[in-house]
Parts: C-alpha cells; sequence; structure tokens
C-alpha cells in the first residue's frame, strides 16, 4: 500500500506529548495508564497537555468539515512545539497527519497543520521507527490476536506492533484470517449503519476468535469498543486489549519472573 | 432494529443467499489476486500501482490534447470519430449510424458505459434489435434486471434461478447445470451473431498514439461481433485514453491481475480501425464515439482521480460493505467504493439523490489498498460527504450525530472535562432510556456500552506529577 504517513525526523529528544485520545479520556484509562507507563520505561519523558480533547476525527467523517476544523485548531494550539505528539491510537493519529491535510487543504494556516501532522506519530510506530526499538523484554503466556486496525494501513504501525508483540517471550500471536477486512466500526458509521455496521463486525469476530485467543489485541479503541461490544452482548469474556497494556503487562510478567 | 439509511435497509432486506454469494465470489477474487500479483511482480505491486495511476493522472491533466491526437490518429485509421456530450446524444449517433446503413441487428459486448447511457432500452425503443452477448449481461437482459456488479453481472444470481430463466425464454427444459447453461446461451448467441448488422462495444484502453482499442473479454464475444457485422462502433468514455502504446503493458499487466486474478483474459482485442482492402472479413465501417456525460464535470472538481478508473472491480470485491450490501444497494450503474464516488459525480445536478452513497463506509481503506491505479477512494468520499454537508441534503445525514454541540466541547476545554465528569451518568441510566437517544440505540441493537470512566485518567495523571 501507498505510504500515508508524512516525511518526519528521527526525534532527538526523548520528550513528548500525548495525545491520550477522547475514548481513552471516556472509556480506557487503563490503555492510556498503559501508554504513559511503556514510554516512560523507555526512557521518554511524558508531558500532557491538559487543554486537550479530541483529534476533530468524528466531525471529519461525519462531513462537517467546518467543525472538524475548528477543534484540529484547538489540537494545534494546545500541541504547539517541537516534541514528537505520540498517540495510543492508529486512527487519530492518522486523522491528524493524513486526514487534517486533506480538511486543511484550501486553508490559509495549512503549513501550521502541516507541521503538526510531520511531528504525530501513532504509540508503536514511534516505539519501532521512532526510537529504533526491535524487541519487547517480556513474558505474556497468552494466544494473542492482533486486529490490523483499518487505519493503521498505508503507514508503520501495524507490522511495528506485531513485531513488538511477536518479540515478546511466550506470547502466542495467532493468524487471523481476511486481516485486511474491517471490523465495521467507522465511527459515525457504526450508528447511521448500524445493520451493515453489524454484519462486518460478526463476520470479523469470527476470523479472530477461530484461533481460540485468550485475548484481542488492537491499536485502536474505536474498533475495542465495537468488537467488545459485539462481545459483550454476545455475553462472551474475551477482552480486547490495547497494544500497549499487553507490552506494559509483559514487562511486568518479567520484573516477577527476574525477582523470583 | 433502527435503520436510517436506504443502503443499511436494503442490506437488512438482501436475500442471505445473495449475499453469501456476493461475498464468496468476493472473497475469492481477493485472494486470487493478492497470489497472482505477489507471485508475478511481488513487492513491486505497489510500485506498479503507482507507476499506473501517475500515467491515468497524466493522462487526465492533459486529457483535450491526448484525445484531439487520438481523434488524428483514428481518422487517419479510417475510423469514424463523434463526440457525445450527454448518453441521448451517444445513443443517437448509434440510432443514425444504423438508420444510415438500413441496419437493425445489433450485437453487443460487455460495456459499462453502455449500461450508464441506458442504450440496449433504447435501442429496442426505437424498433431495433440489441443483444447482449456476454452470458452474464444476456442473463441479465432475459430477467430484464440489472448488473450488481461492473465485473461480475450476476454476481447475486445463482444456477438455479438462471435455469428457469432460460425455461422460461424456451432455451430448454429446466436443467442448472452450469455447462450445459452456456451451452444453450452459447447456441442462441451464435445466431445472433451471424445475422448481426452492428458489432457495439465498449474500450479498456485507447492509445493516443495509435488509435489502438484493447478490448479485454473471456468469452471472445467481442470479438465474435465483429467478424460478420459490417459496421462497428465503440463507445468510449473519455477518461479511457493512455498516452502511448507502450503504456498499454503496464495497464495489461495490472487490470486482469487485479480483476479476475488472471494474468491475461482470454481474448485481448487490439482494434486500429475497420477492414483493410487486403483483409477478408472485419467490419467495413468502424465509429469510435467518445462519450462525456459529465466526465468532464468530474475533471474540474475535487474528486478527479476518480477518472483512473479502469473498472476492474478490485474494490467492489475486497469492500465489506459491498459484500454485505450487495450492488443493488448503490441504486446506480456503478456500485461499490468506485460507484459510492463516481455514480454522485456522474449524477451531475442530481447529486443530492445519491448524496447518501459516500456515507456508506467505515473508511476502511481496503479499496485505495487493492486499486490498480491508486485512487484514494476514502479522500473522494470524504471530500463528498463534506460536498453533501455543504449543500444541506438531509436524507445523506440521516443517523449521523450533529457535530455542533461536540466541536463546541471540544474546543473549550474546562467544558469538555465537566462532560467527562457528567458522562458517569450513563453508567446509571438504564437500556431503556438511553434507547430514545437514536444513535444510542442504533448502537445498542447488537453492542453493549463499556463502563464509562471519563476523567479517570487525567486524575491518574495528575497524581504523578
Amino acid at each position: 500500500m501507498t505510504s500515508i504517513t508524512p516525511q518526519r525526523q528521527i526525534p532527538a529528544s526523548k520528550r513528548v506529548l500525548l495525545m491520550a485520545t477522547c475514548l481513552c479520556d471516556a472509556f480506557f484509562d487503563s490503555a492510556a495508564k498503559a501508554t504513559v507507563e511503556i514510554l516512560e520505561s523507555v526512557g521518554c519523558e511524558v508531558l500532557f497537555p491538559d487543554g486537550q480533547t479530541c483529534c476533530g476525527q468524528p466531525a471529519f467523517n461525519a462531513g462537517d468539515w467546518v467543525a472538524s476544523r475548528k477543534v484540529i485548531r484547538h489540537f494545534a494550539k494546545v500541541f504547539a512545539g517541537n516534541e514528537p505528539i505520540v498517540v495510543p491510537s492508529g486512527s487519530c493519529a492518522a486523522m491528524i497527519f493524513h486526514g487534517a491535510l486533506l480538511a486543511f487543504e484550501n486553508e490559509s494556516d495549512k503549513a501550521t497543520i502541516q507541521a503538526l501532522a510531520n511531528r504525530t506519530w501513532e504509540l508503536t510506530d514511534y516505539l519501532v521507527n521512532g526510537l529504533g526499538i526491535k524487541e519487547w523484554k517480556g513474558i505474556f503466556p497468552h494466544r494473542v490476536a492482533f486486529h490490523r486496525s483499518c487505519h493503521t494501513r498505508g503507514t508503520g504501525s501495524a507490522d511495528a506492533a506485531q513485531q513488538l508483540l511477536q518479540s515478546i517471550r511466550n506470547l502466542d500471536l495467532l493468524t487471523v484470517g481476511e486481516a485486511e477486512q474491517c471490523c465495521g466500526f467507522g465511527g459515525t458509521f457504526s450508528v447511521s449503519f448500524p445493520v451493515l455496521s453489524q454484519k462486518i463486525g460478526e463476520l470479523k469476530l469470527q476470523h479472530l476468535t477461530e484461533n481460540k485467543p485468550d485475548y484481542l489485541a488492537s491499536l485502536d479503541l474505536g474498533c475495542g469498543i465495537h468488537i467488545g461490544g459485539l462481545l459483550a452482548k454476545q455475553a462472551s469474556s474475551l477482552q480486547v486489549l490495547h497494544v500497549a497494556q499487553i507490552l506494559r503487562d509483559a514487562q511486568l510478567n518479567n520484573q516477577r519472573f527476574i525477582t523470583q | 432494529m433502527k435503520t436510517f439509511q436506504q443502503i443499511d435497509i436494503a442490506t437488512q432486506e438482501l436475500d442471505p443467499e445473495v449475499r453469501a454469494s456476493v461475498y464468496k465470489t468476493g472473497k475469492l477474487k481477493i485472494e486470487t489476486r493478492q497470489k497472482v500479483l505477489a507471485r508475478d511482480f511481488g513487492s513491486r505491486t505497489d510500485k506498479i500501482r503507482e507507476t499506473a495511476g501517475l500515467i491515468k493522472q497524466h493522462t487526465l491533466e492533459h486529457l483535450d490534447q491526448y484525445l484531439e491526437q487520438a481523434e488524428r490518429v483514428l481518422i487517419k485509421n479510417g475510423v469514424k470519430v463523434h463526440f457525445a456530450a450527454d448518453a441521448k446524444r451517444a445513443n443517437d449517433i448509434v440510432f443514425d449510424i444504423m438508420r444510415c446503413n438500413n441496419a437493425t441487428k445489433v450485437v453487443k459486448s460487455k460495456s459499462m458505459v453502455s449500461e450508464e447511457i441506458g442504450l440496449v432500452p433504447y435501442l429496442e425503443s426505437n424498433g431495433m434489435e440489441a443483444v447482449e452477448t456476454d452470458l452474464g449481461e444476456f442473463i441479465i437482459q432475459i430477467d430484464d434486471d440489472h448488473p450488481s456488479h461492473i465485473v461480475s453481472p450476476i454476481i447475486h444470481k445463482n444456477r438455479r434461478q438462471i435455469a428457469k430463466s432460460f425455461e422460461r425464454e424456451g432455451l430448454g427444459d429446466y436443467n442448472d447445470d452450469p455447462s450445459v447453461i452456456t451451452r444453450r446461451a452459447r447456441k442462441h448467441l451464435r445466431n445472433k451473431f451471424m445475422l448481426a448488422d452492428v458489432g457495439i462495444t465498449g474500450a479498456n484502453l485507447v492509445s493516443a498514439e495509435s488509435g489502438r482499442i484493447v478490448l479485454l473479454t473471456n468469452e471472445g464475444n467481442a470479438r465474435f461481433s465483429m467478424a460478420p457485422a459490417r459496421i462497428h462502433i465503440a463507445i468510449v468514455g473519455v477518461e479511457k485514453l493512455v498516452p502511448r502504446d507502450r503504456d498499454l503493458a503496464v495497464f495489461l499487466n495490472i487490470l486482469t491481475r487485479s480483476s479476475t486474478g488472471q494474468q491475461l483474459t482470454v481474448y485481448t482485442e487490439f482494434i486500429c480501425g475497420p477492414r483493410n482492402p487486403g483483409q477478408k472479413n472485419g467490419p467495413e465501417q468502424m465509429h469510435v464515439i467518445f462519450l462525456d456525460n459529465k466526465r468532464t464535470e468530474v475533471l474540474a472538481s475535487e474528486c478527479r482521480e476518480i477518472l483512473r478508473c479502469i473498472r476492474c472491480g478490485a474494490c467492489l470485491n475486497v469492500c465489506p460493505v459491498y459484500r454485505q450490501a450487495g450492488g443493488h444497494a448503490y441504486r446506480s450503474v456503478y456500485p461499490g467504493p468506485l460507484g459510492a464516488v463516481l455514480s454522485p459525480l456522474l449524477a451531475g445536478e442530481q447529486f443530492p439523490q445519491l448524496a447518501d452513497l459516500p456515507k456508506a463506509s467505515s473508511l476502511c481503506g481496503a479499496c485505495h489498498e487493492v486499486c490498480p491505479v491508486n485512487i484514494p477512494i476514502p479522500d473522494l468520499l470524504l471530500r463528498l460527504r463534506n460536498k453533501g454537508k455543504e449543500m444541506g441534503v438531509a436524507h445523506a445525514q440521516k443517523g449521523t450525530p450533529d457535530m455542533t454541540a461536540w466541536s463546541l466541547l471540544a474546543t473549550h476545554p474546562t467544558a469538555w472535562n465537566t462532560a467527562l465528569q457528567l458522562g458517569h451518568a450513563m453508567n446509571y441510566t438504564p437500556e431503556s432510556i438511553l434507547n430514545s437517544i437514536p444513535s444510542a440505540s442504533a448502537w445498542l441493537s447488537s453492542r453493549s456500552l463499556p463502563e464509562f470512566r471519563g476523567g479517570q485518567f487525567r486524575k491518574w495523571m495528575k497524581k504523578r506529577k
């Protein structure tokens, strides 16, 4: 696939600005905490700009680009600076380095948004391609099915995440059929086209659970809230974790193992 | 279940057997495509897709120049060249050619552009006999149906339905063996080929350098339609041009591999002009009708990349929405991701009627990934959503939550944080009350919501400082 990531400089400093995403703000604090912990474990100083809200994607995808641009401008103001912006979501990261550029192609402050795009990284892309971490020290003795979320297409993220997961001791990374297929979330699509969204989601779930995983993993909790919601409705106890949670837990397991 | 949009309703109503057939065919074609491209081109595949896209984009940006060049060389080759601004004009040109030559019988090859202009019904209503000769299109014609896929028009039918149609049309007793069905169609169509005055085709590609028209078929019907007929008419969308003969190779390498996973179609025709004095067979006259039909408007729009499309159908085959909804759900000649962009644009002033099509996508990008000419389809869908919103097309907005309040919150951090606190009420709200909010009920129809934990992360982060 043709790359959609901008030309980014490999950052010199390990100071990063964390964009936690609105889904972590509202539902998945555990994923955001894990993100902070693993970034710090590799020597990053994590700053959390307080004024942050959302990346602007809901309105952008809904076709309301006027509303979306307002939110993106707010984002640009809150995340001003030179530090890399690290996002534990392929979708929100792609919104800033790809979607926002579309929304601003005819705007006078396009250059500001381009500069923002050039500093924005999805978490595992930053770890592997930004910091050069090629393997993850840890133990995670479970079967994991990785959902390759769609908005990491054309970026280094899915490969980066799989590389890290694969390097974890005792982690059994399962094969997933039709890995290129969407889970059916699509933001507002999931509520304006509920029948399509459900049917696509149930098919995805079949593929993800085919090889009997202990956990599902994703870089996107948008997919997570949809897949997890379908699972819960089916009274399944299978959990969807953010990749960051697995990386963090693998580290903790490793420390326990060493101290024992 | 709560549904808002026409495509969602069509999906709910689609016969599960049809859905299964569309899914199975799409999946098989995509898997074959992937295997063949990996085997033949490996990691160069994306480079070829990008190159093909650049050639097409270049041609589109110099379309006036390449059209003139093609016209000159086609005339030199002995072809009569016509330009049709719209569907009606194209149909009239065909009719006039037939009338001037006392022709009444047409055999037609598969061509999406002829579907677009409604050629067959037009000719039939004007007293001509027009027969579809592609097997799938022939079945569509006898059933008075519409294609639901641009390459596999009867992807929505099974052999039992086809056997019944053949029985009804007096083509033999009920028999659903595909080889029997094919033999019967072949026998029936052979007579039509032999008696036809005119063969009508589309064109997969046209070289502006030589005027060569490339026709790809697996059944040989395009070739056959040019054997006994006196007149060959090719109806060609203006976007089918490529600059040079050598460019044809790029597209021949990628088109069928993307479409059916074949290295080449069974028949590949390069047509330069009518029969020359030394040739025994072939049409005495050849006409090329270049069709605009809103294409120059698309060229002037922010979605011009869609004109690169070479109609391989890969985006339909891979699309999770198309696989569930089927082609007819798109209410237009071109379904799937390509159609969700092209159809509303070709509708011109009727754009609002189809403004819901660009919304019927999770923006997953699988279409972009497989596109042989690298069209960024999700970007174009997004531009059209913005256009629909700006035009205030109400039905396209159905089910989409209003973003005004959200954008207000998302630009005021204090209000945002308050909302994160207030949101906890959600955890105690009975589902029956949540269901009174349309988008909440749409969500809850098949999914539950996780516990709301607004502000928890911020609290934790503050404590660490």
